[in-house]
């Protein structure tokens, strides 16, 4: 047999139909829905007359909209047009009977944390999202990605997806990354290297011994943001950790059914000699912590470095540079580490894990934040916020002058009361620095949840490796 | 869906690269249930100040450009998240047809199932639409499905290429789902056999 990848296994495995021109009818293991992206989809189904095919596949739960603040189950407390879409998302889980956690139940939280968390997410899966950040789940080697509304009432209608195969990248992180230096680092060095459209039109598996070492919380970190590197879908093989990470959660396998799929599951790696359309290797001595400085995922440099000017580029990046440059209220040459920030932002499906609480938390023990910043944390589930207060992290936040919040995308991306204003610059962990993206006006820096801990502490940006 | 066969009509310039789907329609704007009447807010923070009032800087502001169908842009356009909000925005607003030298995945699936097309062309040939495009509204740019070509204003023609499947659907504005449903037996018997070598999914 011809080598393969874990792309090509995974597919292989999928591929319903095959049409001579190589449009496939891709089977769908696990279809997670919002309420930002699926009301025009059940909507359309009703109009259509149709049911859901497999309804024991899909799972809903609210996360965009949702305040994270107390009270917030009451309807009154969120604006009107919020209110709407949580409550289409309730009458439609309802009606059409599939898996729901709604905003009173513990288990609620940003879709691509509960998903792995009740172990829906498995090893081999295909698992899809109207949502770009499916990507996550390739953490746990299967093969997930975002899709638009009209592919949400594809999957609805049918579990499956018209697709074609997209071409298999591989990046490699060599040797071990130094302390102070996480996964938000490795995935943020990546797209700088690559650029946004880096990996347009492929999946990238990401290997070596840095993504080895990653816990699945890193992992998963490191895929979410295979999206900004422009790739489908970012994958890792699943191994010992993996498993671990699964056994015993709500939905994952048991007794003699667990057997079966760890047997498979071991199975899914690429082969020694598998094909690549497209190899990127890097050290991880060559990356340290890094902050992003304008409004585009690639816009990556190490905290220790200056802001560029738009002579450094070429071609179209150059008027992009300026544009962004202006955005951010940022001029050519001044440090990074001399960038004074407003507000920090932990969490999102990108670092609202425990371990990134953790991270933060560490950073932050008996410490207080500057003056005058605005501080949240918002844990990406109800059952991290649980862990973390029954871990004492919560109580370490709250002292440091952070506010402690309900599960929620919240200031990633600002569709709920937390917004940035005009020109307040904003520490976050999430994923997205572009215009607007955090509230009209708004500045986002990207870094790593210590990072975002440690500028808390001076109100700058700051290396974490100082205070470690 | 609405079919796409030939469009002839006026192109704007939009040579930012990179432009993303929170440019091309803002999270406020994506707490509707509906699909339709976006494109009141298509490129929101770029084409209004904070005021509301029109940023007169801004190309589809300008009066060569208010009846554009045609956007031809920078490379990477769409990139973000998966809303389909972003095609339905610039479907609302009148636009059918996209030109870039590349396109984010997402963005560029959500054109075809909402009768939008996408066309990719070298940098260099992008160039050259660019423009024409910076001609106005006396410049109309013809596209042409069938043929898979783009005509300038000045007559200069260039082929693309398409998927065929997808050119199908486009110029029969067929919808995908019933499409799929025409194979539901392919897709019983996968879920049957994948129930016995794969039982814990
Ligand atoms: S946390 Fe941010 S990126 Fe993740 S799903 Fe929510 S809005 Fe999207």
């Amino acid at each position: 047999m011809p080598p393969k990848t874990l792309y090509d296994k995974i597919w292989n495995a999928h591929v319903a139909h095959e049409a001579v021109d190589g449009t496939c009818l891709l089977y769908i293991d696990r279809h997670l829905v919002h309420e930002v992206t699926s009301p025009q989809a059940f909507e359309g189904l009703r109009i259509a007359g149709r049911s859901i095919r497999s309804p024991d596949k899909t799972i809903a739960v609210p996360d965009h909209n949702v305040p994270t603040t107390e009270g917030r189950e009451d309807p009154q407390n969120m604006t009107e047009d919020s209110a709407i879409q949580v409550a289409a998302l309730d009458k439609n889980a309802r009606e059409f009977g599939i898996h729901y956690y709604p905003v009173t139940d513990i288990r609620q939280g940003i879709v691509h944390i509960v998903g792995p968390e009740q172990g829906w997410t498995l090893p081999g899966m295909t698992v899809v999202c109207g949502d770009s950040h499916t990507a996550t789940h390739g953490a746990f080697g299967s093969l997930a990605h975002g899709i638009g509304t009209s592919e949400v009432e594809h999957v609805l209608a049918t579990q499956t997806l018209i697709q074609k195969k997209s071409k298999n990248m591989k990046v490699e992180i060599t040797g071990k990354l130094a302390p102070g230096v996480t996964a938000k680092d490795i995935t943020l060095s990546v797209i700088q290297r690559t650029g946004t459209a880096g990996g347009t039109g492929h999946v990238i598996e990401y290997c070596g011994e840095a993504i080895r070492d990653l816990s699945m919380e890193g992992r998963m970190t490191v895929c979410n943001m295979a999206i900004e590197g422009g790739a489908r879908a970012g994958l890792i093989a699943p191994d010992q950790k993996t498993f671990a990470y699964i056994k015993g959660r709500p939905h994952a396998p048991k007794g003699a059914q667990w057997e079966a799929a760890l047997a498979w599951w071991k199975t899914l790696y690429s082969d020694e000699d598998a094909i690549w359309d497209k190899v990127i290797t890097m050290s991880a001595d060559d990356i340290a912590p890094v902050v992003t400085w304008g409004t585009s995922p690639e816009d990556v440099l190490p905290i220790t470095d200056v802001v560029p000017s738009p002579h450094d580029f070429e071609g179209g990046k150059v008027g992009a540079v300026e544009r962004s440059l202006e955005y951010m209220g940022l001029s050519p040459g001044t440090k990074l580490s001399d960038i004074k920030i407003d507000t920090i932002f932990i969490g999102s499906c990108t670092n609202g894990r425990i371990e990134d609480l953790r991270a933060a938390a560490d950073i932050l023990r008996g410490k207080k934040i500057q003056s005058g910043l605005r501080a949240i944390v918002v844990p990406g589930s109800g059952l991290v916020r649980e862990q973390a207060e029954h871990e004492g992290l919560a109580e370490i936040f709250r002292q440091a002058g952070f506010e402690w919040r309900l599960a929620g995308c919240s200031m990633c991306l600002a569709m709920n009361p937390d917004q940035l204003r005009p020109g307040e610059r904003c520490a976050a962990t999430s994923n997205r620095n572009f215009e607007g993206r955090q509230g009209r006006g708004g500045r986002t820096h990207l870094m790593s949840p210590a990072m975002a801990a440690a500028a808390a502490i001076t109100g700058r940006l700051t290396d974490v490796r100082e205070m470690i | 869906m609405e079919r796409f066969t030939t469009l002839t009509g006026i192109a704007a310039p939009m040579p930012l690269v990179n432009i993303d789907t929170d440019m091309i329609i803002p999270k406020q704007f994506l707490k509707t249930i509906k699909r339709s009447g976006l494109g009141a807010n298509l490129f929101d923070e770029m084409r209004y100040f904070e005021s509301g009032h029109e940023n007169p800087e801004f190309v589809l502001n300008q009066e060569k450009y208010r009846d554009c169908q045609i956007l031809v842009t920078g490379e990477n356009f769409g990139c973000g998240s998966s809303r389909e909000h972003a095609p339905w925005a610039l479907m609302d607003f009148g636009i059918r047809c996209i030109i870039s030298a590349s396109f984010a995945d997402i963005f560029y699936n959500n054109c075809f199932k909402n009768g939008i097309l996408p066309l990719t062309f070298s940098q260099e040939i992008v160039a050259n639409l660019m423009q024409d495009a910076e001609k106005g509204a006396n410049a109309r740019m013809t596209i042409d499905l069938e043929t898979q070509s783009v005509t300038t204003s000045d007559g200069e023609r260039f082929l693309f290429d398409i998927d065929r499947f997808r050119k199908y659907c486009l110029l029969n504005g067929l919808d995908d789902i019933g499409l799929t449903l025409e194979k539901i037996a392919f897709i019983d018997t996968f879920e049957r056999q994948s129930r016995m070598e794969r039982p814990w999914v």
